[in-house]
């Protein structure tokens, strides 16, 4: 029995590494999470690379692009099982993903390991990824959670008038980046968010009434950063349970992948500032065009591409620009490929793009809040953009590094 | 002895050992190391189910925790804890500790049997799986741990894919032979007889919870080496590793290539990773998922046996006619333990007392 099994699967492997030699034909892998809590989100992610394929026709430096998918359940584990195969097996010099954070620091990880192989993240956005022990083949053209919170701190306390807030996350890397993003400029200008009123929940909790229940009185309002189900969870029972305290959002929490949802949490989430990489009403002529396209090719997406599309959207086309720019020629190892995107900048949806010299983008990040369209969807208006936000946010390296790890204790802020 | 081993054993032993040469990095490892892990932590629940009749959905949890033993009191990269001590002391406690966490489940478990066991054991990889994504102390939470090396004993890069194949060989190849050899002796003996009847074997005398509660801690110390194999392979570890869907895996891939033999696990493991790997290329990326499922349900559906079962039944109609009865692949003990096949033989689900 297992004699017979190797021998399919050894003919099997000969079988697929000859398909894989046919010339002209260039493999391109995606990862995203495909299964599981965020299998929501990760279809949105591939719809985002499959746009930016169809704007060059499957073809960039004269070769065709093969696309190959990988699925992860937003395990660290299962995003390399998945890009391993990509890479070793499939042989794709390029791989575009993953999208949830913990995931993005494994990839990173496994990219020095294959220093020939070009790796452009998804939607991932922790912190670490591209801060400290960077790798040189690892590229990010989505910025980072820190970055999305962009312009809140300040507006939330300027404009607001908060001054203490209840912190309520995911517990893994991208919420602590996310809320060390925010916290960091709240609390610089005088800002409180007391340690024992911040909440860190596993992903998938489904029941907060303890965290409600322990809410303190005397905050100005509640920080939260929660993706998919769990920000709909925590919505739906807050609003139930007779919550008032205003709210203040992360960035996959006013996302589409949430305000897209039914239920009376809708009404009550009108009004709440967040922040992030896109928003749904920016008026500008190539966000438009953007829109127009995702919806034209995919009329079962979302009402309006989330920050997931846009992404891995930016991601590939970064990709795409840069084969074009080498005329498709891999064959140093990729080493010319990763000089030009090192260097790459280019037009996104959402404005101009650029790497910093770790690898990371610099991008205009949007300043949002919550309001009701025309069509009863639920959007977020852009109150203001912050022009080319960095990850160092405009300090030098050294500097930043002083703030040290993101955490759940970063910043104290007592 | 040799001369009673069927000569298929010898061919398979011998395609296992050249298989690295046929195949490429890709396919040494991510299939054929992966499965060996694989179908040891499932061996694990093989001995329970099979030769026990208690079904554990814990063996996973026992593996994973022998796995965060060495990031714990070995070397990671996460600046958590990490005491730093040498592999020949971390591996044989993580050992200990797998088997012994499994033995404290078989402790629990002991009394229970059928749905039952199944129930509590997958109470106990529940609480396990939360308690090490909500503790930061010890576990370091939904993180976990990374950078966790292989030994290198003498400069030789265990984790190479060749050496790192051959180690996992080693290992499943030496626990699956264990196992046929203990199903044998008075012990093995004995624990399929309480299988069989639990209230016969305590008239007689025999102490049945301290023979299930010793398969429990034997079977932890097979699922322990297969999680510190594991930990190496990944070179990290988080609670995802040890979730319940990664244990209902395990349970998937025991009973999909047959509870009856200990080279059914490794069947069923192989199977499970080449699907896991290459479904996705035959379907559309949505449905992928649904492809799995299917097959597995089919197996299960056309042959209660898995896959071992299966090839007993088509064997007789396109192989070579062979004078053994029932159990073809299982060559040593074949008509020289009677009372073995005889239990061996009756499904599984017949085997289950009351009592």
């Amino acid at each position: 029995m297992k004699t017979r099994t190797l021998l399919f699967s050894t003919s099997l492997a000969a079988v697929l590494s000859a398909a894989s030699a046919s010339a002209e034909d260039l493999k391109m892998g995606a990862i995203a999470v495909l299964e599981g809590a965020f299998a929501v989100l990760g279809e949105d992610s591939m719809r985002g690379v499959e746009l930016a394929l169809q704007e060059f026709g499957y073809t960039a430096g004269g070769m065709q692009i093969e696309l190959i998918a990988g699925s992860t359940d937003a395990s660290p584990d299962s995003a390399v099982r998945a890009a391993r195969k990509i890479v070793e097996q499939d042989g794709a010099p390029i791989v575009i993903g993953p999208l949830s954070g913990s995931e993005g620091l494994a990839i990173r990880d496994y990219a020095k390991t294959q220093p020939n192989t070009t790796f452009l993240n998804g939607a991932s956005a922790a912190q670490d990824t591209t801060l400290r022990e960077t790798a040189d083949n690892f590229f990010r053209f989505s910025t980072e959670g820190a970055q999305w919170m962009a312009g809140l701190g300040e507006y939330v306390y300027n404009q607001k008038g908060y001054r203490s807030v209840a912190v309520l996350a995911e517990d893994y890397s991208f919420p602590y980046t996310q809320v060390f993003g925010f916290l960091e400029p709240f609390c610089r200008l005088g800002g409180k968010a007391p340690q024992d009123a911040r909440f860190f929940v596993p992903i998938g909790n489904k029941d907060y009434s303890s965290v409600i229940a322990s809410l303190p009185d005397d905050v100005d309002a509640i920080y939260v950063a929660l993706g998919g189900a769990d920000a709909v969870n925590f919505l739906t029972q807050y609003e139930q349970a007779g919550g008032e305290l205003p709210l203040i959002g992360g960035s996959i929490t006013m996302d589409q992948t949430v305000l897209g949802s039914k239920g009376r949490a809708r009404r009550f989430v009108i009004g709440t500032p967040s922040a992030g990489p896109i928003s749904d009403t920016w008026e500008d002529p190539r966000w438009a065009e953007f829109v127009a396209a995702y919806r034209a090719a995919f009329p079962d997406g979302f009402p309006s591409p989330s920050l997931f599309a846009h992404a891995y959207y930016v991601n590939t086309k970064a990709a795409l620009l840069a084969l074009d720019a080498v005329n498709g020629d891999l064959s140093d190892g990729g080493a010319r490929y990763r000089e030009v995107l090192a260097n790459l900048s280019f037009e996104t949806p959402t404005g101009m793009v650029s790497l910093d010299e770790r690898g990371n983008a610099i991008a205009d990040i949007f300043l949002t809040e919550v309001i009701e369209g025309p069509g009863g969807n639920l959007l977020n208006k852009t109150l203001g953009v912050t022009p080319q936000v960095s990850q160092t946010l405009g300090l030098s390296y050294d500097e930043f590094l002083q703030y040290g790890p993101v955490s759940r204790e970063n910043p104290a802020c007592e | 002895m040799t001369a009673r081993i069927h000569p298929a054993w010898w061919l398979l032993a011998a395609l296992l050992s050249i298989y690295p040469i046929l195949a490429n990095d890709f396919f040494t490892l991510q299939i054929g190391a992966y499965s060996l892990i694989l179908g040891t932590i499932a061996l694990s629940l093989t001995i329970l189910a099979g030769y026990g009749g208690m079904v554990s959905l814990a063996q996973l949890t026992a593996a994973g925790l022998a796995a965060y033993v060495l990031p714990i009191f070995g070397t990671n990269s996460q600046g958590v804890l990490g005491i730093g001590w040498s592999h020949w002391l971390t591996i044989p406690m993580a050992l200990l500790v797998g088997a012994s966490f499994s033995a404290l489940v078989g402790l629990i478990a002991v009394r229970t049997s059928g749905i039952y066991t199944i129930m509590i054991t997958l109470a106990v990889a529940v609480s396990v799986f939360f308690f090490t994504r909500q503790n930061y102390e010890l576990f370091n939470g939904f993180t976990g741990y990374a950078g966790i090396e292989a030994p290198k004993p003498f400069g030789y890069d265990l984790r190479a894919p060749l050496p790192f194949y051959y180690l996992c060989l080693i290992v499943a190849a030496g626990f699956g032979l264990a196992t046929l050899y203990a199903a044998r002796t008075p012990f093995g003996l004995s624990l399929q007889a309480v299988r069989d009847n639990p209230r016969r074997m305590a008239a007689l005398g025999f102490s049945v919870a301290g023979i299930r509660v010793l398969a429990f801690f034997l079977a932890g110390f097979v699922a322990a080496a297969g999680g510190i194999l594991l930990v190496f392979f990944n070179g990290r570890i988080s609670p995802g590793t040890i979730g319940v869907d990664v244990a209902i895996d395990i349970l998937v891939i025991a009973v999909v290539g047959g509870l009856r033999h200990p080279i059914g696990p490794f069947i069923g493991a192989l199977a499970f990773v080449l699907l896991e790997t290459f479904a996705i290329d035959l379907i559309a990326r949505e449905r992928f998922n649904s492809l799995i499922g299917t097959a597995f349900l089919l197996i299960v559906l056309f042959s209660p046996d898995g896959l071992l079962g299966l090839w007993n039944k088509i064997r007789p109609k396109i192989g070579p006619k062979i004078s053994r009865p029932s159990l073809g692949l299982a060559g040593p003990q074949t008509g020289k333990t009677p009372q073995f096949d005889a239990a061996e033989t009756q499904p599984i689900s017949s085997r289950e007392d009351t009592g």
